[in-house]
């Protein structure tokens, strides 16, 4: 069974969505999850769908967005072909564990959970939470600020299905995970997939994440991924986001580190209609490092919202921040960027920069890095800058022959190389290399490298 | 080779050059003396196509062309090079990318195919002997982080690579110690053909001790005051310039 919120009170309807739906919303799910759904709708009702007077979303109207009418995917949906056969992901040498989503539910395979070398796990965490019950109740809904965040609620009254990855203690995953989230529907319609991923003391892995869209719908992603990573443990996700401009999505990340873990986040935006990530990090331990970075190259109308929490709560913690953009026709950005250092948190070291290549006078970018210090032992630093091209640059290159046209392109492409050459999989800091490429070029359209060409 | 006429040009209304008249012949050894802000980087910067300045009077012919009318990587296609005052940091674009774009692209313009990437290996150690430059250099960015001495003989480097018709050298001699100098000087001597022309543009003589001109010209408030043989540069290195402005002055 399937529903629809209408607007015009969009609060309203997924009040009543919820309460229609809470039999079909709870089928199938321990207690443990069950029970926050209720406090998270009240969460939801309380703060609503935020509008630009709210701080976090000033440059971001989801107005429109939440004004179309979608398809709620309370229950799996049936496709009736083998996706193996519709998509593969077409990064070369890329030797991954592959998993699934469409819709925001699990699919693509007869086998919920995979067990991995070392004890260690992935799959479906509908399936965990029966399996596993006492692992997935530990750390479900214990990182995330649902209490401060709607769509983070919204996420919470309504999750059903989504990804649980775990590595246990000492275990290190030689071959990386990759998660493919795939939207496909012949109607508009809104997923709201729960990720979350367990990194056992000195446990090592790396994770790839794609985001697609396979049909030309609007489509709506409200995510939310609650990773934690235990003492000594190193955890990679590098995400590639490439969906068509007729999608939004809202991304959750939180994360929680304990001490001298170390944890790197890479999200390169190629493409979709209006992206928002937001990334939570604390900070739990002494001596954890985190670099949360990324790159998005947008055009037309497009627009991406970056949104950075960068929690300092022990000493000698290191974090870095590195958002690069280049904007192109009228696209717009924003990017919010906030270190808090408490006041524990001494020698700490936290860098946060945001550059951006706005190539039109058209394109926008609203940039606003903030600092919050308690400490006074630390080594912080912030910088944003919105320009353009380096003028004196590309009369270098053409001076020896170059031609504009590549000279732009060289240019940006040493733009968006500093962020690139931070993916630690090898294969995929190439392949990237080759797409970003394209997107510059503007050969890449949308879901070009998958097979559907869906435009 | 080239020849430029009655040339006047002007940056935000102000007018830089006052009408210049200079022929350069392949086989010929130019120096352009002068004073700061008598317009010599000016006058480079508008034969490499730099879109900064306007030029407001008079035509520049390359080959019995119209200069003026093409784009920076075209004249760099038909064998102009500028040799920059300050060369530009590019970080990201490798030095070897660069070169292998530059050099390629000035060979598909001549009608060839790109260089197989052994024979450009190749070409790129010879012409690294000529400047006696750092093996390490080519593997970074294009002058990132390079000392200033470094810079100036990486242009000089390109220049080999990209074996130009007319090479405009902006105070290639600026910031460079004794042995830099010599070092780039020599490049620029064994780069000599009788089928290319360098322009050497100098504040000092001593550059010229090492490249030996043929013709010295010493502009002055946007003209060529004066013009004469490579005694002119000694007789400039022992008069100062004030004797010429005031001669410029009558």
């Amino acid at each position: 069974m399937s529903t629809e919120t209408k607007s015009p009170d969009i609060k309203e309807q997924f009040i009543d969505l919820f309460h229609n739906n809470i039999a079909t919303l709870n089928d199938g799910l321990p207690d443990f999850i069950n029970e926050h759904r209720e406090k998270a709708l009240e969460t939801f009702k309380e703060l609503g769908i935020p509008d630009k007077k709210n701080e976090r979303y000033k440059y971001t109207d989801l107005t429109s967005v939440f004004n179309k009418e979608y398809r709620h995917y309370l229950q799996p949906k049936t496709i009736n072909f083998d996706l193996d056969n519709i998509f593969k992901c077409d990064v070369p040498e890329l030797d991954t564990q592959v998993i699934l989503l469409l819709n925001g539910w699990y699919s693509g395979s007869n086998k919920p959970l995979y067990e991995l070398p070392g004890g260690a796990i992935v799959g479906s965490i509908r399936e965990a939470a029966s399996k596993y019950p006492e692992l997935v109740q530990k750390h479900y809904n214990k990182y995330t600020k649902s209490e401060e965040d709607s769509f983070t609620a919204l996420n919470t009254a309504f999750a059903q299905d989504g990804v649980f990855f775990y590595v246990p203690k000492n275990v290190t995953l030689e071959v990386p995970v990759q998660i493919i989230n795939l939207l496909m529907d012949e109607e508009d319609g809104m997923a709201q997939h729960r990720n979350l991923f367990i990194m056992e003391e000195n446990s090592e892995a790396r994770m790839v994440i794609c985001d697609h869209t396979l049909s030309q719908k609007n489509f709506l992603t409200n995510s939310v991924t609650e990773v934690f990573v235990d003492k000594s443990a190193r955890f990679d996700i590098a995400r590639i986001q490439n969906e068509h401009n007729g999608s939004t999505q809202l991304s959750h990340l939180y994360v929680q580190q304990e001490k001298d873990s170390n944890v790197t986040t890479n999200t390169l935006s190629l493409h979709g209609g209006l992206i928002r990530n937001d990334y939570n990090v604390l900070l739990n331990g002494e001596g954890c490092n985190n670099d949360t970075v990324g790159l998005y190259l947008t055009d037309r109308g497009q627009h991406i919202d970056s949104y950075v929490y960068m929690d300092h709560a022990k000493p000698n913690c290191r974090s870095n921040q590195l958002f690069k953009g280049v904007l192109d026709d009228f696209a717009t950005g924003a990017f919010n960027g906030r270190i808090l250092v408490r006041q524990d948190a001494q020698k700490t070291e936290a860098y946060q920069s945001n550059n951006n290549i706005l190539l039109t006078d058209d394109a926008t970018m609203n940039t606003k890095p903030q600092l919050e210090i308690y400490a006074d032992d630390v080594k912080c630093s912030h910088g944003a800058t919105v320009g353009q091209l380096d003028e004196d640059g590309l009369f270098y290159l053409r001076s020896r022959g170059i031609h504009f046209k590549e000279a732009r392109l060289l240019l940006m492409y040493a733009f968006a190389h500093e962020v690139i050459e931070k993916i630690k999989v090898k294969p995929l800091q190439d392949r990237i290399h080759e797409l970003v490429d394209k997107r510059l070029r503007g050969e890449l359209s949308r879901c070009n490298y998958c097979e559907m060409h869906c435009g | 080779m080239l020849k430029i006429k009655n040339l006047h040009a002007s940056i935000e209304g102000k007018e830089i050059l006052k009408g210049i008249n200079l022929e350069v012949k392949a086989g010929e050894i130019h120096a352009i003396m002068g004073p700061n802000g008598s317009g010599k980087s000016t006058l480079a910067s508008i034969l490499a196509g730099r879109e900064l300045f306007n030029v407001t009077e008079g035509e520049v012919e390359y080959h019995g062309k119209d200069l003026l009318k093409m784009a920076p990587e075209e004249r760099a296609r038909e064998g102009i090079f500028l040799g920059f005052q300050y060369p530009i940091e590019i970080p990201g674009v490798s030095m070897m990318n660069f070169l292998k774009t530059a050099v390629n692209e000035q060979r598909k313009h001549k009608g060839l195919e790109a260089m197989k990437s052994s024979d450009f290996l190749k070409m790129v150690r010879e012409k690294k002997e000529i400047v006696e430059i750092d093996s390490n250099l080519t593997n970074r960015s294009v002058n990132q982080g390079f000392s200033g001495g470094e810079k100036k003989r990486n242009e000089i480097f390109q220049m080999a690579m990209l074996n130009p018709e007319l090479s405009i050298l902006d105070e290639t001699d600026s910031g460079l110690d004794i042995d830099a100098l010599r070092i780039v000087a020599n490049g620029v001597n064994k780069l000599k053909s009788d089928d290319n022309a360098t322009i050497v543009i100098t504040h000092y003589q001593r550059l010229l001790n090492y490249i030996v001109p043929d013709h010295v010209h010493v502009l002055y408030d946007g003209q060529i005051a004066k013009s004469g043989d490579k005694n002119l540069a000694v007789e400039l290195e022992e008069k100062g310039y004030d004797w010429l402005k005031k001669e410029a002055e009558i």
